[in-house]
């Protein structure tokens, strides 16, 4: 399981001053109280827990899992996401004797503050009566301790069901899941009928079998397919990391602003160790792509690509790769890759066109002020309402995307 | 180890035009062994991109799959099934020369985590025979799967393998069959090094692409060059700096990071309006006088600002991949000069070697050698 400990961009220890903060996008950066959530990572001994956390935020190779020793009792980590989120993962070894206790002594403790259970299932695993049964007990834990977690629960080691019947395979067991989730509910619901019903829980964004009632206690479910030898670990991690980064709505409008600014076709945005997507942006034509999968895909090339740095130069393979990267596919696209903020890389794909590449690789590099609070707890230098294209080419504030560019020699 | 690569110096130079009366069409790979070794993993891994770890669902084998490479030079693989024995079948006589008539290379994939004995006497027995009717075709033996067998454990089984069929070819009264052996697996890069050996000894004119390579590195500085088949990730060429393992994988990946981006923005159409807008004002002028190169060309550098990676894509089939030299980056446009030219050597090259592959008649296949009898 984790604690994410988010300071919103919120001084660590009073004092300091958050005035200048004055664009419109400052009602998103308004201070949240310190959060303090836990995240649990929960399922089976065996079920690749460990496996995932370490091909994710420690850069493993899908087979060096296989040397990872089984987790007794509970594992605590601390990673750092951007700079001010830290999970303390704590990965909870699934043996039944600390399965029992984790419902029993220690319910209250565990299941307390909870903001993402992450289950995980193997699909290969014999009992799957047991494991679901085990999986009720936890999910009503939950409910009763914190009704407004969010669950993934992730269906794994996809790759060992033939390639063909995987989707069935998968519908099946997913349909299975959300009809024990609905039955451990109703138990809760059955014990504590008293309760007055609660603000509701949010809905979800992916399909859930009911509409939530008023007095519903169904948590937020998400269900992934999932296997560490591909890029579904990358999809499904994003998800449960998506919600949790502090500040996104700002990110998404600043990524949008530089987007229009550069006239790129899409940009992505990826923190710097898991490589997962922390937040993205797409032109009109660019959602006129057909790879839906494409955000988990690149997390999944860029994070191969940098295991090869990494045997080819002898660093740590969780130190940073590379710096720069530049694609001209001709007269069809061009894309560049670069070290963004301290914590995060960009990725820019673009229409063809050397003047208009040169451009953006300059405005990108301008605009890393306006990013300098995914770093950490500190407010950005200047209001969103100011992050005007032209103020990053430093040709003077207020010019318009096409003037900018046109101020760049053609060819 | 060390001998392979003798050999393979040996061969690249001597490698011109061979003129065996046997080369009517394509070069042909034929890959045979036992049932399981491995051989319908090797081919769909390599020529059809399957990942490494779906090979476990992959069908057994019961008849001869023929596949066809079309790439700077048409190549067949053809996939044996691994219980038939060709030489002596009761059910089926088949076509030697349909099978073997062809200057090519025979693949023959042991198991490295098996007990190989069967594997290593049917391929004496193979050698025996080709040795004396086509003694044109290489024999490249693939240790197999040697993923997860110790460093010191996968020398001690190729030194065993080595010694078990020079004493049975000795025996024989034969010298100087062309045997080599490659320790592979489908799970590395190490199955891919192999088959770019494999195919270079099949190139005419080798040491002319090698040549040119050589030439590009002293000129612009470069440690290593390779040229690439994109498709395969095959070299089909290197410059004559010694071998190395660890910029072969570099590069390597780094064509495979091209490719994906290449799918992912570069493989659908975008619309007109878009076009229209990035060829308007104030730009005027088509997209492709936009842009300075019009293959693809890409460039990397790492963190440690040390050695840059670089890629250029000299036709449809092939790319130049290049490690740079410290702090070379700045020297871009020199490079990319000189790039230039060698690219355009590169691709005359292969206009001169194509007409010759396909000249006419070259196409049609031998007779088929047949369906092995269930
Ligand atoms: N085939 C396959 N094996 C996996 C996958 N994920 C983990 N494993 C393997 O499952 C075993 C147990 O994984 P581990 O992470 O220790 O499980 P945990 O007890 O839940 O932490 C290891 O040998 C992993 O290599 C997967 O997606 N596919
Ligand atoms: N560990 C390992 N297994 C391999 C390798 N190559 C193939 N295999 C496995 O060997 C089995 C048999 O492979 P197959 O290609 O059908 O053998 P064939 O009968 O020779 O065509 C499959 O389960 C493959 O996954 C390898 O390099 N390493
Ligand atoms: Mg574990
Ligand atoms: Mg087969």
């Amino acid at each position: 399981m984790a604690d994410f400990e988010t300071t919103m961009g919120a001084p660590s220890a009073g004092g300091q001053v958050v005035g200048d903060w004055t664009g419109p996008a400052a009602a998103h950066a308004q201070l949240k109280k310190v959060k303090k959530q836990k995240v649990l990572l929960m399922g089976k001994s065996g079920s690749g827990k460990s496996s995932m956390r370490s091909i994710i935020f420690s850069n493993y190779l899908a087979r060096d899992t296989r040397r990872l020793g089984a987790t007794i009792d509970i594992d605590l980590s601390h990673v750092k996401f951007l700079g001010n989120l830290t999970l303390n993962l704590w990965d909870c070894g699934g043996q039944e004797a600390f399965m029992e206790n984790y419902l029993s002594q220690q319910r209250a403790h565990v299941f307390s503050n909870v903001g993402v259970l992450i289950y995980v299932f193997d699909i290969e695993s014999r009992d799957v009566e047991r494991d679901l049964a085990t999986y009720v007990n936890i999910i009503s834990a939950l409910v009763q301790y914190s009704r407004e977690a969010k669950v993934f629960v992730l269906i794994h080691k996809m790759d060992l069901v033939q390639p063909m019947t995987r989707e069935d395979v998968f519908d099946h067991r997913a349909a299975l899941v959300r009809r024990k989730t609905a039955e451990a509910v109703a138990i809760v619901q059955k014990q504590k009928p008293e309760q007055p019903p609660q603000a509701s829980l949010t809905t979800t964004t992916t399909p859930t079998p009911t509409p939530v009632a008023n007095n519903d206690l169904s948590p937020n479910l998400q269900l992934f397919a999932t296997s560490i030898w591909d890029q579904s670990l990358y999809k499904a991690w994003a998800s449960i990391i998506h919600d949790l980064v502090p500040n996104l709505s700002l990110i998404e409008t600043q990524l949008a602003s530089l987007g229009l600014a550069i006239d790129a076709d899409e940009i992505l945005l990826f923190e710097r160790t898991s490589f997962l997507v922390v937040s993205r942006w797409t032109s009109a034509e660019g959602e006129r792509n057909p790879y839906g999968d494409r955000f988990e895909r690149m997390s999944n090339i860029l994070k191969s690509w940098k295991h090869t740095c990494s045997k080819y130069t002898g660093t740590p393979r969780n130190a940073e790769q590379f710096s720069d990267f530049e694609y001209k596919m001709g007269a069809t696209f061009s894309m560049f890759a670069t070290k963004f903020t301290t914590n995060t890389y960009i990725l820019v794909c673009m229409p063809p066109g050397e003047a208009r590449f040169n451009s953006a690789k300059l405005n990108v590099a301008a605009a890393r002020s306006w990013f300098k609070f995914l770093d950490g707890p500190v407010v950005p230098a200047q209001p969103a309402a100011a992050a005007v294209p032209g103020a990053a080419a430093g040709a003077g504030s207020g010019l318009g995307a096409s003037q900018m560019l046109a101020g760049m020699p053609a060819s | 180890m060390e001998n392979r690569q003798r050999l393979q110096k040996k061969d690249g130079v001597k490698v011109p035009d061979p003129p065996t009366p046997h080369t009517k069409g394509k070069p042909r790979l034929l890959l045979m062994g036992q049932r399981r070794s491995g051989k319908s993993s090797i081919s769909s891994v390599v020529f059809h991109k399957l990942p490494p770890s779906e090979t476990l669902f992959l069908e057994s084998t019961a008849r001869i799959q023929k596949d066809s490479l079309n790439s700077f030079m048409e190549f067949q693989v053809w996939d044996f099934p691994g219980q038939i024995d060709i030489f002596d079948n009761p059910n089926f006589t088949f076509d030697m020369d349909a099978i073997f008539g062809e200057i090519g290379a025979l693949i023959w994939v042991i198991d490295a985590q098996d007990d190989y004995l069967e594997a290593v006497a049917r391929l004496n027995s193979t050698i025996l025979h080709l040795h004396r009717s086509y003694p044109h075709i290489n024999i490249e033996v693939f240790i197999h799967k040697v993923d997860g067998l110790s460093d010191d454990y996968r020398l001690d089984i190729q030194r065993d393998i080595t010694i078990r069929i020079q004493d049975e070819l000795s025996d024989q009264g034969v010298e100087n069959a062309p045997v080599n052996f490659h320790l592979t697996s489908i799970y590395n890069h190490s199955i891919f090094e192999a088959f770019s050996k494999v195919i270079q000894k099949l190139i005419p004119r080798l040491g002319q692409l090698e040549a040119m390579l050589t030439n590009l590195c002293r000129t612009c500085r470069f440690e290593k060059a390779y040229l690439f088949d994109v498709n395969t990730k095959i070299y089909i060429a290197t410059d004559s700096t010694p071998e190395d393992m660890a910029s072969y994988e570099i590069c390597s990946d780094y064509v495979d990071v091209i490719i994906d981006f290449t799918e992912v923005y570069g493989s659908w159409p975008r619309s007109q309006q878009w076009r229209k807008r990035l060829e308007g004002e104030p730009w005027s002028q088509p997209l492709e006088e936009q842009v300075a190169c019009e293959w693809a060309e890409s460039g990397m550098v790492l963190a440690d600002a040390r050695r840059p990676i670089m890629l250029r894509e000299v036709d449809r089939f092939l790319a130049l991949v290049a490690i740079m030299k410290e702090g070379s980056y700045d020297k871009m446009p020199q490079i990319n000069m000189n790039v230039d030219v060698v690219v355009k050597g590169l691709t005359e090259f292969f206009e001169i070697t194509k007409p010759k592959e396909l000249a006419p008649g070259a196409q049609q296949g031998p007779a088929s050698p047949g369906l092995v009898q269930g």
